[in-house]
């Protein structure tokens, strides 16, 4: 057994009511420049949808993932290592920039400076790649809440899979929204296809990143993953992909989609997995157990087995208390709410959705029944089979019951909850019908309903002690006798000192930097108020404060 | 034997070998970022699923033709019973297909490039220079050899300019023999020397980041963000730039 620790992160899809602040946060973050400004490494698509890119999950076309083989092992979907490197000059299986969309910008500077004339100017699109006029016919997220669906729709590759014919008319149709982010894979192909060897998974937490100096872009990653959550950067050459903001994560913040997460719908936890479990566990024959055997990956962080083999594996202890407050582990192997995206796809991916219980809820409404009877909901659960099989095709690999169990146990949890609310007995044998306690019923109420911020992120801080910490460096002369000395490691109550804490060092910079410390930050106060300690200048852009008002007089 | 002699076929060919050199070590050593190949696939594939694939397999049987003629002496090929007979059915017949490879593919690819407005548009002066030289050595390569060899009495290279270019790697330079080669070869050479001397400052340094060691490495990659730390990405810090660090007491005490 070899203990990993992964980051994972869980969405709430009930809760998601597609407003796309996650993937804006995000684009202001991590991809507003040249080169990728068609890339979304958040993006939120409306499902039946085609996806962004159009069509990704067509496998047999983009090649991506891993296929078992005749003998039982996995391999390249888009072909092993020597068909790899002789098609090193031409990715067959790569899409090109309109698979995403054309970028553009439109060309303000006519609304202001346009000539007098009769007609009002307009801001025409201007394409970003070449700079002409263009039509826009695409984008990243086209059929946003269904919009023109009854021509694209048909394209989505998981209603093509399923035996019911789903009709498009507005009435009878179902939605919900389905935020991605990259999966930060187990068993990642897009790691396992980069020829150079620049792309890897970080062995602290799983985060899985391109190592931009060492990427020599042969686009081998892009065409790799199946869920199309690694990007080239066009202007610089190279592959780009999410972070999973690990320079958030590290410092024990959540990641910007997540923090900004107006439904606050996302997770963020470790999950303590076998990584010498996961190929077995990747190459099992049947599709519809690949749920089971990623399950079957995951450790139980309270066994006294697993806790002694991690911290042989070198886990610190809060990183082990971390795993067991985890609420990614509450809600994938205690509760078995939470579901991956495309098992079938053998990356063992590690973020996980609660499939939306609402599409079923709103036809019984729109049926005039009762959208919060428990009985009501699990006969209409079994009764929908469209929007449960839509449901399978995405997250179970087409197995309709698991997303039945979990959908019954969010019906049954409704329901018990509603109860409570109106003031009478909760009724035991609602939360007995799923195989829960009315105890059990009422955490998984308080971790998916109230969803409270410390609950929501459970994430340990990274540990730098080994390799001199970043933050201290910033602060290097604050040693004993410094001239920094009594800077913010003198602030830190308890941890004073204490080499390796980690610490918020940007906040506490600031704060400095402004000579608003409130933690015995004295000694570093300015003198005059208003003005700036030029010690706690960082460089860079000039602070207010920094020279002295121009009528003051004072010498500067 | 002239000045002019000297400067073209000694001189010059040894500046543009230590540009060639010094420039892909200070250009790997800095500017790791920009070491790539550029690919403008995603904005083009119809015609570079054709040309590209026949431009590089081209050019990379025309480098393997290079290295036998060119570096192998006569002596040691008729040694391995390659006699002169084999030698120019081999070279002119495969080096024919080479060629057409070649030049097919680098045809389709400027035409793509020059009328693709995304492609030109992300087309760098570089790229144009590099271009106009690469084309410019594979034409005047295919010149000589047509001229020459296919419709004249045919030249023995491998008994002036081979040993020429030996004699450079071993550091025994004879310009004499380059004086009287025909002109065509002459400008080959020259062109192709003058690309050598830009080939570090172009995206041509990709031919040295041919990916083989992933026919052998494990497929999932892992690293550790430790010893990222230690450096910036994968590499160990540059002399000089290592991070700061405390100095420790220690240290002093230790025995030396």
């Amino acid at each position: 057994m070899r203990v990993m620790a992964q980051m994972s992160m869980i969405m709430n899809l009930d809760k998601c009511i597609g407003c796309h602040t996650c993937s804006v946060t995000c684009k202001q973050v991590w991809t507003n420049r040249t080169g990728v400004e068609y890339v979304w490494f958040n993006n939120v698509e409306t499902r039946p949808g085609v996806g962004y890119p159009r069509r990704y999950e067509d496998q047999e076309k983009w090649k991506g993932g891993w296929a078992r083989n005749k003998r039982g092992r996995l391999s390249l979907r888009g072909g092993g290592r020597l068909k790899k490197l002789m098609n090193i000059f031409n990715n067959p299986d790569l899409p090109g920039i309109d698979d995403y969309y054309e970028p553009w910008t439109y060309d303000y500077d006519m609304l202001t400076k346009a000539p007098q004339s009769t007609q009002s100017p307009v801001a025409r699109p201007k394409s970003l790649l070449t700079g002409k006029n263009m039509d826009i016919g695409w984008s990243g997220n086209w059929d946003d809440n269904l919009g023109g669906s009854q021509e694209t729709a048909a394209e989505d590759p998981i209603l093509a899979t399923m035996s019911e014919h789903v009709k498009m008319e507005f009435e009878e149709t179902f939605m919900f929204y389905l935020p991605r982010i990259c999966e930060h894979c187990l068993n990642p192909s897009c790691v396992a296809a980069c020829p150079s060897g620049a792309m890897y998974k970080r062995e602290e937490d799983g985060i899985v990143l391109v190592d931009e100096d060492g990427c020599r872009g042969w686009r081998m990653c892009v065409s790799a993953c199946p869920y199309k959550k690694v990007y080239f950067n066009h202007k610089t050459g190279k592959a780009e992909k999410c972070t999973l903001c690990y320079p958030l994560i590290e410092q024990g913040k959540p990641t910007i989609c997540s923090e900004t997460c107006v439904g606050r719908l996302r997770y963020l936890g470790l999950m303590l997995y076998d990584a010498d479990a996961v190929l077995a566990a990747a190459s099992i024959e049947n599709d519809h157990d690949l749920l089971e055997a990623q399950r079957g990956v995951f450790l139980d962080p309270h066994d006294p087995a697993v806790i002694a083999a991690a911290k042989a594996n070198g886990i610190a202890d809060d990183w082990i208390l971390a795993a067991q407050n985890s609420p990614i582990y509450k809600m994938i192997s205690e509760y078995k709410i939470a579901l991956p995206l495309h098992p079938e796809y053998r990356t063992m991916p590690m973020v996980w959705y609660i499939p939306p219980l609402s599409p079923v809820v709103d036809v019984i409404k729109s049926t005039g029944s009762d959208g919060e009877d428990a009985r009501t909901l699990f006969a209409a659960i079994d009764k929908l089979r469209i929007p449960v099989e839509y449901l399978a095709g995405l997250f179970t690999a087409g197995d309709v019951v698991p997303i039945e169990a979990s959908l019954r146990k969010l019906a049954a949890m409704r329901s018990y909850m509603r109860d409570i609310n109106l003031g009478s007995e909760p009724d035991e044998a609602i939360a007995a019908s799923v195989g829960m306690t009315g105890t059990e019923m009422q955490a998984m109420y308080r971790l998916l309903a109230i969803a409270k911020y410390e609950d929501r992120y459970v994430i340990p801080q990274a540990h730098l002690e080994t390799a001199r910490e970043l933050e201290e460096l910033a602060c290097s002369l604050d040693t004993d006798g410094g001239p920094g000395m009594g800077g913010p490691g003198e602030a830190r109550g308890p941890y004073a000192k204490t080499p390796g804490m980690p610490l918020n060092s940007t906040v506490d910079n600031y704060n400095e930097m402004r000579g608003e410390n409130h933690m015995g930050g004295e000694k570093t106060k300015p003198t005059t108020p208003g003005r700036l300690n030029l010690l706690n200048w960082t460089g860079g852009a000039v602070p207010p404060g920094m020279f002295p008002p121009k009528d003051s007089g004072a010498p500067a | 034997m002239t000045t002019w002699d000297i400067l073209l076929w000694v001189a010059f060919p040894y500046v543009a070998m230590a540009v060639f050199v010094v420039g892909h070590i200070l250009r790997y050593r800095f500017d790791q970022f920009g070491w790539t190949s550029r690919s403008s696939q995603t904005y083009e594939n119809r015609l570079l699923r054709w040309g590209s694939p026949m431009f590089h397999y081209g050019i990379l049987m025309v480098f393997g033709g290079h290295v036998v003629g060119l570096l192998v002496p006569k002596e040691w090929l008729e040694f391995v019973g390659v006699t002169e007979h084999w030698y120019h059915l081999g070279a002119t017949w495969l080096g024919s297909v080479a060629a057409l490879l070649t030049i097919a593919g680098i045809v389709l690819l400027m035409i793509r490039r020059r009328l693709t407005p995304r492609v030109m548009l992300a087309t760098t002066v570089m790229d144009k220079t590099m271009y106009a030289l690469l084309a410019a050595v594979i034409v005047f390569g295919t010149v000589a050899t047509v001229m020459y060899q296919v419709l004249g009495a045919g030249y023995e290279y491998r008994g002036t300019i081979s040993p020429w270019i030996r004699g450079l790697l071993i550091g025994q330079p004879d310009p004499s023999l380059m004086a009287n080669v025909p002109f065509f070869f002459q400008l080959h050479v020259l062109s192709a020397t003058t690309l050598f001397l830009l080939w570090p400052f172009t995206r041509l340094v990709h031919v040295f980041s041919a990916p083989l060691g992933y026919l052998w490495r494990p497929y999932i990659v892992y690293r550790s963000r430790d010893a990222r730390n230690v450096g910036t990405g994968s590499r160990k810090p540059r002399r000089g730039w290592e991070k700061s660090e405390r100095p420790t007491p220690d240290r002093e005490r230790v025995p030396r």
